[in-house]
């Protein structure tokens, strides 16, 4: 694949990929792949995919994402395909599931809503009310949710 | 004990918004309003209640909500202990949460209002005792509602397919919100009457259609008069504008007066959550339209009845006997 030309490949790790092109920054901020830890890491970007024109790939060397990790994707990437690699093969492919509320994984986006109290110690809960088009709304004021806007409230 | 929705061991159930309610338990609780009647007006003494506390919580201003909460629980023979931001711990920046833990202590059953949306739900989510929506913000008023359908049927006999005109603040206006709900479920047709900047949020236009209900929306008042069988008005929520040019914008802008309602049909009623404002001109007080302070005083009767199915207490048929 084009993609495989431009990264080698990984020895053990996770590959994220058919992330939409121009996301890769953003998926990698929603793991938190990008802070306080030195794992390698290969992003490419804007690359040909016969799927959906262009996407991006993220490769993370010697980290194995778990479900409940990778499940955070579903508001931004939730079509990319998921391959955990031990010693340069295939060893899991997991679907990333959107289930019926997503918690802990992005703050409610309406600014009187109780849950902008950052004290506040109960989880940030967003009910899913449709997968496709995706309809979330918070758990605590209703409120339905830009997906824009959460993805700039990332947890 | 005859037919009730409400028996023991069914009860501790919280009320944040319309949606935790059926239509046959909105019925049930209506008609348990109906039997407490007698107690509302203080002609019976039932102690349905005797040896429950209610705390009673209240981080934004209110009269009607909080007394009749207080007059329903006492006049059922149990105890409040009230709470208000003002010289408490709130005040010195303490959470919600750990304010909730206190009141789990301290009481049976919580009756919260608070001017962040979401805070019912999320103190339901933080104690073990039930708790009521007394209003969160520009969120849900559920006993608000429960007490304007009970006005409703009073003066209609029925909720089926009533038109229904709600007018003003309908962007911010909570009991708004939680009664349109309520309302097309019983099949009502709405027509929202509000300024521009004041219309209904589209996710909840959105929602009372998807329910295959008849919504229309309109910034006149006058042409909606002649057909209505109730007219809710509400007060423009000066509290609620982040900015004061804009409440300047549309303050004052509906304003109904005795003549305005010539046309109307004899049973029509005007309602209002109140406080008013200038919205409804006294003269409008002594007409035989005029249903608001009955609808205040009804908030006694039905939260006696939500006090009960909370705590899972039943209503007897005959009450006090």
């Amino acid at each position: 694949m084009s993609e495989m030309r431009r990264v080698t490949a990984i020895c053990n790790g996770t590959v994220v990929d058919h992330i939409p092109a121009g996301k890769a920054l953003q998926v990698m901020q929603m793991l938190r792949v990008d802070i306080g830890r030195s794992n390698p890491i290969s992003l490419v970007m804007n690359v040909p995919s016969g799927k959906a024109g262009r996407k991006d790939v993220l490769k993370i060397e010697d980290r194995e994402l778990t479900q409940e990790e990778l499940d955070r994707l579903a508001l931004i990437a939730p079509n990319a395909s998921v391959a955990i690699i031990r010693n340069y093969s295939v060893a899991e492919k997991r679907q990333i599931e959107l289930g019926s509320e997503l918690v802990n994984i992005a703050r409610c986006s309406f600014w009187n809503c109780i849950t902008q109290n950052s004290r506040e110690p109960l989880p940030h809960k967003l009910r899913v009310i449709s997968a496709d088009p995706l309809d979330l709304r918070c758990s605590y004021c209703g409120r339905s949710q830009s997906i824009e806007e959460l993805a700039e409230s990332i947890l | 004990m005859a037919a009730l929705g409400f028996v023991g061991g069914q009860g501790m159930s919280d009320l944040i918004t319309m949606d935790d309610l059926t239509n046959d338990e909105i019925l049930e609780i209506l008609d348990a309003a109906e039997r407490l009647l007698p107690v509302a007006n203080g002609d019976v003494y039932a102690p349905l209640l005797q040896g429950k506390v209610l705390g009673n919580l209240f981080f934004e201003n209110s009269t009607r909500t909080r007394m009749s909460f207080e007059s329903a629980m006492k006049r059922l023979g149990g105890e409040v202990v009230n709470l208000s931001s003002v010289g408490s711990s709130v005040a010195k920046g303490e959470t919600l949460y750990d304010t909730m833990q206190m009141v789990d202590g301290y009481s049976d059953i919580a009756v919260i209002r608070h001017p962040r949306q979401g805070a019912a739900q999320y103190s339901a989510d933080a104690i073990g005792i039930p708790v009521l929506n007394a209003g969160d913000g520009a969120g849900n008023h559920p006993t608000q509602t429960m007490l304007d359908l009970f006005t409703i049927r009073q003066a209609h006999g029925s909720l089926e397919g009533l038109n229904v005109v709600l007018v003003g603040d309908l962007r911010y206006g909570r009991t708004t919100h939680s009664l349109s709900h309520a309302l097309v479920r019983f099949g009502a047709k709405l027509t929202l009457v509000s300024p521009e900047s004041l219309r209904m949020p589209t996710e909840i236009v959105g929602d009372l259609q998807s329910h295959g209900s008849d919504v229309v929306e309109s910034e006149n008042l006058a042409g909606a008069i002649a057909d209505a069988d109730v007219i809710y008005m509400t007060r423009i929520q000066k509290e609620r504008f982040p900015d004061e040019d804009e409440y300047a914008k549309v303050a004052g802008i509906y304003k109904m007066t005795a003549d305005d309602l010539a046309v109307a049909k004899a049973g029509m009623i005007v309602m209002h959550p109140l406080p008013r404002v200038d919205e409804i001109d006294p003269s409008v007080d002594s007409t035989q339209h005029a249903r608001y302070f009955q609808q205040a005083f009804n908030g006694v009767p039905t939260r006696m009845a939500l006090l009960c199915r909370s705590l899972g207490v039943e209503v007897p048929e005959e009450v006090g006997e």
